[in-house]
């Protein structure tokens, strides 16, 4: 699971905006949810039982959207080499991401530089974030320090 | 409330659960290298330490919010340093906006997060939307 070396940090020199950072994809399946629920203490059962998920008018269990959240910036976390570069982050939760017992859900990331500010040391890395084509997460934003 | 003593076992099991792959949130040698008492929690375990605060709002009689009908509408954390194990954290929560949109009521708590020597470390904002009678 881990790597076995801290990767380097880009220099925003050498960044323009419009570049595409990273870009990752992360098979999500019912055991995903379990482990989120535990780590993070967030026992809501509409993220692991389809009765209580249905009760309530949801298309099926889904997924955590803190989880989503809290996966999406990980490939911008491995692109500056140091999770305590991330000194902002923002979402909206815009849609629910349903994960079905057996095929599971693939959530997207693509991360490109939205704004540069050379003078704070900063990169606005703006995230798009989709499952099944259609983006989960709205005004998704890093604000990434590279000094 | 006393403190949250963030442990390291508990910053290694979040950062597995949201496909962290950073040896700064796993092994404490690297993350000593990188100049870090012990290993960095990935930016969203904020959400942890919030939680107890919105916890205590939500179950707040006089707060009148259903939690049935509360969904997570967006979150902000804002940073002055990075969350490492062995902190002990304390969050006080504000509500910071109520308003009404088409039946709904959106709620704005903020939850600002400080250290023992009372430092800011992170601020985590999230606003709730609680759904009105449909």
């Amino acid at each position: 699971m881990t790597n076995k070396t801290v990767p380097a940090t880009p220099g925003l020199d050498s960044l323009s905006v419009g570049d595409i950072v990273a870009e990752s994809s992360f098979p999500l399946t019912r055991d995903s949810l379990v482990r989120y629920a535990g780590a993070s203490g967030d026992f809501n059962p509409i993220h692991y039982r389809d009765d209580v998920a249905e009760s309530v008018g949801l298309p099926g269990v889904l997924a955590h959207g803190m989880l989503t959240m809290g996966l999406a910036i990980q490939p911008v976390v491995d692109w500056a080499g140091d999770p305590a570069r991330v000194v902002d982050y923002q979402v909206r939760f815009t849609r629910p991401v349903p994960v079905d017992p057996d095929l599971g859900a693939v959530v997207t990331v693509l991360a490109k530089v939205g704004a540069l500010d050379a003078e704070a040391g900063v990169a606005r890395i703006d995230l798009t974030v989709t499952f099944n084509n259609t983006t989960v997460l709205g005004k998704a934003q890093a604000r990434v320090s590279l000094v | 409330m006393p403190p949250y003593l963030v442990g390291r076992e508990k910053v290694r099991e979040f950062s597995r659960a949201v496909f962290a792959t950073n040896p700064i949130n796993f092994d404490p040698e690297a993350a000593q290298a990188a100049g870090y008492a012990d290993v960095v929690a990935p930016p969203t375990f904020a959400v942890v330490v919030q939680e107890a605060t919105l916890a205590q709002l939500l179950a707040e009689p006089d707060a009148g919010i259903d939690f049935t009908r509360v969904v997570h509408g967006d979150q902000r954390f804002s940073f002055s340093r990075p969350i490492v194990a062995g902190d002990e954290l304390t969050a006080t929560l504000t509500v910071a906006s109520v308003k009404s949109l088409g039946g709904h009521s959106m709620v704005t708590a903020e939850s600002t997060i400080v250290d023992a020597s009372g430092a800011h470390v992170v601020t985590a904002t999230s606003t709730l939307v609680v759904r009105g009678d449909e």
